[in-house]
């Protein structure tokens, strides 16, 4: 019974670790799927972080907060769209360039305005998103097995959680089921035919950098108005880059890339809970093992040993109109 | 649709389109600086005089500048072949790695070969590091740029193994390997100068600057004067057509990137070898990364590299002061500047071209009077 009670913590504090990583990787797969390579997710989601930790010290309102985090985000990507789209630059290049504007810019302003070294003073519980206790949370707790499981994997957590997980099926829908999902499919695997039907290639791509701002801007926010509190300099700490792994993991699909930030919020979960703990014969656990184990796993899959990722066709390649 | 460009002159395309990418760089920085509330103008002087205004402040520029020396022609060597190598920030960590053992564990070698061969280690750990992305891309077709960026964090992750369970000092506090012996360094050029009475201040920087010099002038005769370096160039502009023409890209892919590896172990040797005499905890400090900016910048070639590198030398050494003396300018400052220089340069580097174009055709066509 304990080691059940040790894993529901574990396991809640995975699907803790692995939100931000879901939010970021639809927004990876939006944009790559339309032909757009994004590698400035880690930068994106530290504007998305600084926006909404900025707007909600000065208005005390987390809803502000919230829309401010994607409205800074929206306006990264657009210059990431410009450059990849009108400008057909290497997309690699902007996205680098991107990283670092957005690790710089957030840690200067923050320190220009509150001098505490980059650092936002901490939210007051009233600008926070709260968790939210599912119905016959009482009722159910005492059921064994189920009661903990509903209590504290499926109850208890806050509006941006049960967001990135809805908006998995959502995207999943938009892009298999609808006609803008088939068009912007197809754009990232053969722009050209796209435009021989009559359809704007342009429009597509910059509506896919759009929706990519929007979901990458909610991790930043969850990072600071669901997580930290506050907003302090890097504090992405690389969750762009595991949410690009994912994404490369699950092969640029939905619902495989729900399940991969599953694992890597789990992984990150086991590794921080078995910080010092000494496993018999192993002895003390080698954590660095564990927290390079997404890597690891990402470049393993990419080398083909564990099945194929192949990118959309014409991810990273500028659509030249004229020929 | 848009009328085609006429072609520029060469001398717009090799100096001026460039200097108005890092200028509009510049500018916008300078905005950002005006827009946190301190003036540009005293900025640009308190870091000018910070970096070049003693010997002191050059000699820190110039110990700056041979790190990004290094990273930048990593960087570089990679676009020529096509590539894009993000992962130097690694390969230049765990090259820090090769250093250390073989000034640690080499100790029988007489004299100063110890240093040669703590300088051979690093270039030899960091080339193995870049082998397996460039393996992997010449092969099995993974992405480079992916798995460079992956292999960032596994060097971080297995350094930071290394030294806190492994290298480190029984008994010390802070994760570092022991101190090199007196022959297994890279001297400062304040020691060598000091019997010929030459006063240089006290400053980091040291012999490994005429490497980097060195690396430079090889990367150039590689590139523009070697076989291998007209392989590395036609891979890089049509690896179709170099099929053709006899040449392996998966060859030329893994060479490259080997090289490049080996290159970005130079900058472990001017900090590891030249500098701390140990290995320290995350020593890179983002300077890998600074080497895309200055490749882009230097339009990965070893002259404008070298310029590129001293310029954000300068950068580094003078927005310490700058920082020192206006707190509001903190040192994030530089990485804004680095981002936007990568994103003037390198992404939107034909934005102004068309601008630049209309403006000399205007010129040379006026009808004379």
């Amino acid at each position: 019974m304990d080691l059940f009670n040790a894993f529901i913590v574990v396991f809640a504090s995975g699907i803790r670790l692995g939100t931000p990583l879901i939010l970021a990787c639809l927004a990876g797969l939006w944009s790559e799927r339309s032909g757009v390579v994004d590698i400035g997710l880690e930068g994106k989601m530290l504007v998305g972080a600084f926006g909404s930790a900025a707007v909600a010290t000065f208005t005390g309102s987390v809803w502000l907060g919230l829309l401010a985090g994607v409205a800074a985000t929206i306006a990264v990507s657009l210059v990431h769209g410009y450059a990849s789209i009108d400008q057909r630059a290497n997309q690699i290049v902007s996205g680098t360039a991107i990283n670092m504007v957005a690790a710089g810019l957030t840690a200067l302003i923050g320190n220009a305005i509150w001098s505490q070294g980059g650092r936002t003073p901490e939210l007051p519980a009233s600008a926070q998103f709260q968790a939210i206790e599912l119905p016959f949370v009482d009722a159910i707790a005492p059921v064994p097995i189920l009661g903990p499981i509903y209590q504290h994997l499926i109850s208890g957590h806050d509006l941006v959680t049960y967001a990135a997980f809805l908006l998995v099926p959502l995207t999943y829908w938009a892009l298999y089921s609808t006609r803008f999902g088939l068009r912007l499919r197809a754009v990232g695997e053969n722009p050209a035919a796209v435009d021989t039907a009559g359809i704007s290639v342009r429009g597509l791509r910059y509506g896919a950098v759009v929706i990519c701002g929007v979901l990458v801007g909610l991790s930043g926010v969850y990072l600071v108005l669901s997580q930290a509190a506050y907003f302090q300099p890097n504090m992405s700490a690389g969750k762009g880059f595991i949410a690009l792994a994912a994404l490369v993991f699950a092969k640029w699909r939905p619902w495989p890339a729900l399940a991969t930030c599953l694992l890597f919020g789990f992984l990150d979960a086991v590794a921080i809970r078995l910080q010092g703990v000494e496993l018999p014969v192993i002895g003390p656990v080698p954590v660095q093992a564990i927290e390079a184990l997404p890597y690891v796993l990402t470049v393993v899959l990419l080398a083909g040993f564990i099945g194929k990722a192949i990118p959309p066709k014409a991810s990273g390649i500028p659509y030249v109109k004229e020929r | 649709m848009s009328s085609p460009l006429r072609p520029l002159p060469q001398w717009a395309d090799v100096a001026l389109i460039p200097l108005v990418n890092v200028g509009a760089a510049f500018i916008i920085s300078g905005l950002v600086v005006l827009a946190i509330g301190e003036n540009p103008l005293d900025a640009v002087q308190i870091l000018i005089t910070g970096a070049l205004g003693d010997l002191e402040g050059i000699g820190f520029t110039l110990y700056y500048a041979t790190s990004f020396i290094f990273t930048g022609l990593a960087v570089a060597i990679c676009f020529h072949a096509g590539l894009f190598n993000i992962g130097v920030e690694g390969q230049a960590y765990v090259a820090g790695l090769g250093a250390a053992l073989a000034a640690l564990n080499l100790g029988f070698l007489p004299g100063y070969s110890l240093a040669a061969a703590a300088i051979i280690g690093a270039a030899l750990f960091g080339a193995a590091f870049a082998f397996i992305p460039g393996y992997l891309q010449a092969k099995r077709d993974s992405h480079i740029v992916i798995t460079t960026i992956m292999f960032n964090y596994i060097a971080s992750a297995l350094m930071g193994y290394l030294l806190v369970d492994v290298l480190r000092v029984p008994g010390q506090m802070n994760a570092e390997t022991p101190e090199f012996s007196a022959y297994a360094i890279v001297p400062h050029f304040y020691e060598l100068l000091a019997p010929l009475g030459v006063h240089w201040p006290v400053t980091p920087f040291n012999l490994s600057f005429l490497l980097a010099l060195a690396a430079a002038f090889a990367v150039w005769l590689v590139i523009w004067r070697t076989r291998l370096g007209y392989s590395i160039r036609t891979v890089g502009a049509n690896a179709t057509a170099a099929i053709y023409g006899g040449i392996s890209p998966a060859r030329v892919t893994i060479v490259t990137t080997l090289l490049s590896g080996a290159l970005a172990g130079g900058m472990a040797v001017n900090v590891i070898l030249g500098e701390e005499h140990r290995l320290i905890l995350e020593y890179t400090a983002g300077f890998g990364f600074v080497g895309i900016a200055v490749a882009l910048m230097g339009r990965a070639h070893p002259v404008g590299i070298i310029l590129a590198a001293i310029l954000f030398g300068m950068l580094y050494q003078g927005g310490a002061e700058l920082a020192f003396e206006k707190p509001k300018i903190s040192r994030d400052m530089i990485v804004v500047i680095q981002g936007l220089v990568v994103l003037f340069a390198g992404a939107l580097e034909h934005m102004f071209r068309r601008p630049v174009a209309t403006l000399l055709a205007r010129r040379t066509t006026s009808p004379p009077i």
